[in-house]
């Protein structure tokens, strides 16, 4: 698997929410084969005050149509560029970069859970596990129901459970106010995405029912490639960058 | 065709064009992306003489036209380096320097002795300017006594092509250049990054865990190109322009100004080919302008 730079044609921008969008683009090469979990450094065309790339992370791909979907929740102005972007536009990505999630064996069971944006690799990740025969759940987590995204299409890979702050949809609290986190032992893997200190509550669960639980952090990164080494995460190895040794780390060799 | 290529002491580059210190990792990180062999030679990244963690995450801060960074240094060690980097690079038909770094003269100096028998290794660059480690970096780049110590130390034991990279950070960067050769520097490259930092008005917090880092970028290239022509015209060893060049047009400034080589640094971020293409564009350049030889723009500037 080599890392490309390449054009790529935006072939939908759909806004789903006044927080989030989906961007859809066709690299002008095939694809590259991409593993779940693993992000892309898109530039941010026509913006003279956004200087890097910016990081996001791949919600699904299509190797037929050729396609990938990323799934952005504007933050900062260079999301907010990004939200103002037009099908047939050219961007320019760098991909497939990191390491993404490892794939359990058929007939386990997983549990996914998502905390806002964090929902975003959890997609592409659903359906892998889907193709290799793992039976899942998933949760995914919100302030408020405006703020629910894409649960028609969780569900209809998995069983999907939805939580929100204010309870005004699904299960009030946060994720971790589920059911499911009862009994966390029947799982063999929780996959994880969302706000630090989300993840941090989940791992910390994890670790007391003894389940192996994977984690996906979003550090800012300049290079995205190993080389800056600006987005640093301490691990039980010591500093190791976001943008090759993981973003998915299994929560295990970080110290948290 | 024209001539591309460039002396930097006794040292013939192919070309004009290598990567500035952190920001090119070990140059492997780039081989999916570019032909190292194309370029001029590179730079990896910043070793000392033990390993070293770095400074704590957040390292980095997006500003206009560049970002800083307080890295702080992190890396295995030059023990590593030897072991296990080296033998990854050394096939590679450019040159290889190593930007070296110590918290005292001795260690600039043991490591300088370490990579001298490195056959690959065609020179050091000796670091005496990052903003972002508390002993050592900038505190010797900064005086002309803290310049002379190491400059002079090192060049005892290191008999090949000792470049010595200078900050920006002092009142007169022309006396530490000076100061630098005197005392047997045989290439000075220049700008290390400017002393800065960025606060999160939300959180009324630096964001920087170190508070200050160092800024890189196209915002430092007017200060880097008024310090390599000041010190171009100053000493009489060769200089490496170093700082927010993000395309040719932009190298080709610096070798106006008197550079004989450049290092890209912070442009690598965004664009993992922009070395090749500012090769390149310097060809183009010349061979539009009738220049048979990239040596006929170095220093070429008409004031």
């Amino acid at each position: 698997m080599s890392k490309r730079v390449v054009d790529a044609e935006i072939i939908q921008v759909k806004h789903l929410n006044n927080k989030y969008f989906t961007l859809a683009i066709k690299p002008l090469e095939k694809l590259e084969k991409i593993e779940v979990g693993q992000f892309l450094q898109l530039t941010v065309p026509n913006a003279h005050d956004v200087f890097l790339r910016r990081p996001i992370s791949i919600h699904d791909v299509d190797y037929e149509t050729n396609t990938i979907t990323l799934l952005i929740q504007i933050v900062g102005k260079g999301t907010q560029k990004l939200s103002l972007l037009a099908k047939g536009g050219l961007v320019n990505v760098i991909y497939p970069l990191g390491k993404g999630y490892s794939i359990i064996s058929k007939g386990q069971k997983a549990l996914l859970v998502g905390g806002g944006c964090g929902i975003a690799p959890l997609l592409y990740l659903a359906k892998e596990l889907n193709r290799a025969g793992v039976e899942q759940q998933i949760i995914i987590g919100f302030r408020t129901k405006e703020d629910v995204i894409e649960y028609e299409q969780y569900n209809e890979i998995a069983p999907t459970f939805v939580t929100t702050e204010d309870g005004s949809m699904g299960e009030r609290g946060f994720v971790t106010s589920h059911p499911l986190f009862k009994e966390l032992n029947v799982f063999d893997k929780i996959y994880t995405c969302g706000p630090e200190v989300m993840m941090k509550a989940i791992a910390k669960r994890a670790k007391e029912a003894n389940v192996d639980c994977e984690v996906s952090l979003e550090n800012t990164m300049a290079c995205g490639i190993g080389a800056c080494l600006c987005c640093v995460t301490p691990t039980v190895h010591g500093h190791q960058c976001v943008c090759t040794e993981g973003p998915v780390f299994n929560s295990k060799e970080l110290l948290w | 065709m024209v001539d591309l290529s460039v002396n930097i002491h006794q040292l013939t580059m192919k070309n004009p064009v290598t990567t500035a210190s952190g920001t090119f990792g070990y140059g492997l990180e780039f081989s999916d992306f570019i032909d190292l062999n194309a370029l001029g030679g590179f730079i990896v990244k910043g070793t000392t003489l033990k390993h070293r963690e770095g400074n704590l995450y957040p390292r980095m801060a997006e500003t206009p036209s560049g970002m800083l960074n307080a890295v702080g240094l992190q890396n295995k060690g030059v023990d590593y380096f030897i072991e296990h980097i080296y033998p990854k690079i050394k096939h590679y038909d450019t040159h290889i320097w190593v930007n070296v770094s110590g918290s005292t003269v001795e260690e600039y100096v043991e490591i300088a002795e370490k990579l001298k028998d490195l056959d690959k290794i065609s020179a050091i660059e000796v670091n005496i300017s990052c903003p972002n480690v508390k002993e050592g970096g900038m505190a010797f780049g900064t005086t002309c006594p803290g310049v002379k110590s190491v400059v002079a130390a090192v060049r005892k034991v290191y008999p090949k092509t000792m470049i010595v990279k200078l900050s920006p950070n002092v009142t007169n960067i022309v006396e530490m250049a000076k100061t630098a050769e005197d005392e047997g520097a045989d290439s000075l490259s220049l700008i290390n990054t400017l002393l800065g930092m960025a606060i999160d008005a939300k959180t009324r917090k630096p964001v920087l865990s170190t508070v200050t880092g160092g800024l890189s970028g196209p915002a430092v290239k007017p200060v880097a190109l008024r310090m390599v022509w000041q010190v171009s015209k100053a000493v009489k060893v060769p200089v490496i322009g170093i700082g927010g060049i993000m395309n040719a047009t932009d190298a080709i400034e610096f070798l106006l100004a008197g550079a004989s080589a450049v290092q890209v640094g912070t442009a690598n971020f965004i664009d993992p080919q922009v070395t090749v293409k500012i090769i390149n564009g310097i060809e183009q350049y010349l061979i539009e302008n009738n220049f048979k030889s990239v040596k006929d723009i170095i220093g070429a500037l008409e004031v």
